[in-house]
């Protein structure tokens, strides 16, 4: 039985809106030309293939529904009151398999010595044996090593054979499309002939494509990035924390561009009171330092979940509801740069010869500002659409480690971050959570910070001309 | 001048209210003082009457705008708004819901949290110039290349992994300075060396780039074609032009943050517990301290306003272009 939360909700509004531009841009050559120099950069797409990787991932884990149970009749069929996700189901070993505390990754043995019985009744202190992480193996202090070596080599032999299968269908749609031979279309994406940056899309694809699976194969064996205090798989976690770093970058601005975009055409294209108006709401807002906003927000959210906590049906709701709460506060806290920025925008255009002549023939205001104006903002809106996300993800990790980001029983990287942080006093320490957090929310960022750069200098006439 | 500087002033109040009127709205009537009390004593099974001694010891009794009870001008002033609100605007800020003077507590610990934000400014700033400066210098070859992969990099790892990874490095590993805490005096200074280092390290990535843009965009004015053609060498340029012009987004930038260098930096103060004006945030927020809370947003408010005012001064100054009306 589908569950369909707001914030699910949203984040597929958000995706047929990217499709239906998609088809609007194919037909304007205005908006084809900067994409198409986008595609030309390399390191550009390669950053896209990982960005798709990411998105992917959060919409698997946006698609909620609540389990069918195994039910003893036949004729009606039950369902849990556990919501779970596509990404859970793909997911399952891992979600299951936990250890009862701490384990290195890759480890066999607990992190810390344990109380266990021998069958001769006595009791001793020692690492004891993990559940599931290595416990296909009998002697695990001779073995693992080898073992281990094994299952990353026969996942290079799955990662490399499925990468050689996918770029050959690649390199094969390509030679149909040029209309050449196969063989020539692999000689030019050997020497990198084709204008569209194939090459570093097809070696980014493989790279990962064999990462991922030598990751999974050592993960039908072992936690590969260890568990975490309560004994739960922490590349699990860090793998579902995607979505809440996804939604976060991406909901944000689609809470607020309409606000941003419609008070920045008025108060330019009006003028006068409107302008004087819309200024001094911005000002306003932006002058309420932003850290400080949310988390009086945050509070009050709380005091209300608080009050009416009978209102919420699970517990995934309520962290929902608060998820969806803190994009807007976000976009209440961000939405005045942009519109500043139209601003300035639609002062400068309403000058031009075409909004005068449009107004000498009578053509409405409204009209005028939707037909004539926005499509020419529209690069502006595009700009800071990238730009923000990566430094929302960001933001998200550290308004968690204040506690005034996403519910505490939601996965995040913030979070992750913030339960890991007692245990960097710990001897040895427990690094595992928190480089997984680092390291999974520093590959998002950077591809989103390569991919904007790109963006921002297809689309800014300004460097275009250059 | 004087007469622009007053006017400036006068713009900022009505952006004060309606700072001062959201706060209000915020923090009573969305949630009434009820409901605050609840949170603070425990939510369910609280009596009527403690609820109702929490509201008195604080003052939250009153009615919210218009005291129907009290005589004359009492009836405005002995309201919740203009207790807890209109007497902010006289940096009045009464006392906390666990009852501290809060005007004392700011004055405090303003120094602490300038220790660490003045120290990291004035260095940061000469540093990320001087970055920006020779990528600039060496625009188009591998060091500029190099240097800007490097700024992408440094500005995609979370702030957060500096100051945990800083802190265990230097901290932990090689002893050099303690972890956290604070001192008075001049004992301060060992405390405060590693938070400003790491908010050095943490911010190289965004300023070098946006720094070396702005050179950029200096460099290919005209002036700087004349100046070569006149032929003068390529470093006098460099330091005598482009260093200069650049400057002045650069420092008015600087200048709108100026006043809030006393709020201090919440998420360093707070992981390195120096006792700032951002760790005191920081608490009220996780002890729910509504009146702390309402004091800052109001005080950060001000604080940039100030900013604002003073950046449009520093514009007139430096540059004359820019008329006085």
């Amino acid at each position: 039985m589908p569950v369909i939360f707001i914030t699910d909700a949203l984040i597929f509004i958000l995706v047929l809106m990217v499709f239906t531009y998609v088809f609007y841009a194919r037909h304007y050559e205005h908006l084809r030309t900067p994409w198409h120099a986008v595609a030309c950069r390399p390191l550009a797409m390669s950053a896209a293939i990982i960005l798709v990787i990411y998105i992917v991932v959060g919409l698997l884990d946006s698609v909620h529904f609540h389990p069918k149970l195994e039910s003893t009749k036949s004729s009606d069929t039950t369902y849990s009151t556990e919501v779970t996700s596509l990404l859970d189901l793909v997911l399952d070993d891992l979600n299951k398999n936990t250890e009862r505390t701490y384990s290195a990754p890759l480890a066999s043995y607990s992190f810390a010595k344990e109380m266990t019985d021998l069958s001769s009744g006595k009791q001793i202190r020692a690492y004891a044996r993990l559940k599931y992480g290595g416990a296909h193996l009998d002697n695990p202090e001779l073995d693992s090593l080898a073992d281990i070596t094994k299952k990353i080599f026969i996942g290079l032999v799955y990662g490399l054979s499925v990468s050689f299968v996918l770029s050959s269908f690649i390199i094969f749609i390509l030679s149909k499309t040029h209309k050449i031979r196969f063989k020539q279309a692999f000689n030019k994406i050997c020497k990198n002939e084709f204008p569209v940056a194939w090459t570093a899309m097809i070696i980014t694809i493989s790279i990962t494509l064999i990462s991922m699976s030598i990751i999974y194969n050592l993960s039908q064996y072992y936690h590969v990035l260890g568990t975490d205090k309560v004994g739960q798989d922490v590349l699990f976690q860090a793998i579902k924390s995607v979505r809440t770093g996804l939604l976060i970058g991406s909901l944000t601005t689609l809470v607020m561009l309409p606000f941003a975009v419609m008070m920045g055409l008025m108060a330019g294209y009006f003028r006068g009171w409107i302008d004087d108006v819309i200024q001094y709401l911005y000002t306003t807002l932006n002058s309420i330092p932003g850290v400080l906003l949310i988390a009086a927000s945050i509070l009050l959210l709380q005091v209300y979940i608080g009050n009416h906590s009978d209102d919420f049906n699970s517990i995934e709701e309520r962290a929902d509801l608060r998820l969806l709460f803190l994009c807007v506060i976000l976009g209440i806290t961000s939405w005045t740069g942009l519109c500043r920025l139209l601003r300035a925008e639609t002062l400068k255009l309403r000058e031009v010869d075409y909004v005068k002549a449009a107004q000498a023939f009578g053509v409405g205001n409204i009209s005028i500002m939707l037909r004539h104006l926005l499509p020419n903002l529209m690069h502006i809106v595009m700009i800071t659409i990238v730009i923000d996300f990566s430094g929302l993800v960001l933001a998200e990790a550290v308004l968690s480690y204040i506690n005034i980001g996403v519910d505490p029983s939601m996965n995040s990287w913030g979070n992750m971050i913030n339960g890991a942080r007692m245990e960097m006093a710990r001897e040895p320490i427990v690094w595992w959570s928190l480089a997984a957090a680092f390291v999974f929310m520093f590959v998002l960022v950077l591809a989103a910070n390569l991919f904007s750069d790109a963006v921002r200098d297809a689309f800014d006439p300004r460097i275009r001309q250059q | 001048m004087i007469s622009y500087i007053l006017r400036r002033v006068a713009y900022a109040f009505p952006i004060l209210i309606g700072v001062n009127i959201i706060t209000f709205v915020l923090f009573f009537v969305v949630n009434t003082p009820d409901d605050m009390a609840r949170m603070q004593l425990g939510m369910k099974r609280v009596s009527d009457v403690t609820i109702t001694n929490w509201k008195e010891e604080r003052g939250y009794d009153k009615p919210i705008l218009w005291n129907k009870d009290s005589e004359s001008i009492k009836k405005i002033t002995d309201t919740i708004f203009f207790q807890n609100s209109v007497k902010l605007f006289v940096f009045d800020f009464g006392r906390s819901d666990s009852g501290r003077d809060i005007g004392h507590d700011i004055s405090q610990r303003m120094w602490p949290s300038l220790a660490i934000t003045v120290p990291s400014l004035i260095l940061g700033l000469l540093s990320y110039i001087s970055f920006g400066l020779i990528l600039a210098f060496f625009r188009g070859t591998y060091v500029d290349v190099s240097g800007v992969i490097l700024c992408v990099i440094m500005m995609s790892i979370s702030g957060l992994f500096y100051i945990i990874g800083g802190q265990y490095l230097i901290g932990k590993f090689l002893h050099l300075v303690p972890i956290s805490g604070y001192d008075t005096g001049l004992h301060a200074v060992k405390f405060t060396i590693l938070p400003i280092f790491i908010g050095l390290i943490g911010g190289i990535g965004v300023s070098t780039r946006w720094y070396r843009t702005i050179f950029l965009e200096e460099m290919g004015k005209d002036y700087v074609r004349t100046a070569k053609a006149k032929g003068l060498s390529e470093t006098r340029v460099l330091y005598q032009h482009v260093l200069m012009n650049g400057l002045i987004p650069i420092l008015t930038g600087v200048v709108v943050i100026l006043p809030s260098l006393f709020m201090g930096s919440l998420i360093v103060e707070s992981f390195f517990a120096i006792p700032g004006l951002g760790s005191y945030t920081i608490d009220a927020i996780s002890r729910q301290d509504f009146a702390i809370v309402r004091s800052m947003v109001f005080l950060g408010s001000v604080l940039y306003i100030i900013g604002l005012i003073l950046t449009d001064i520093s514009y007139t100054l430096v540059d004359p272009r820019v008329g006085l009306n």
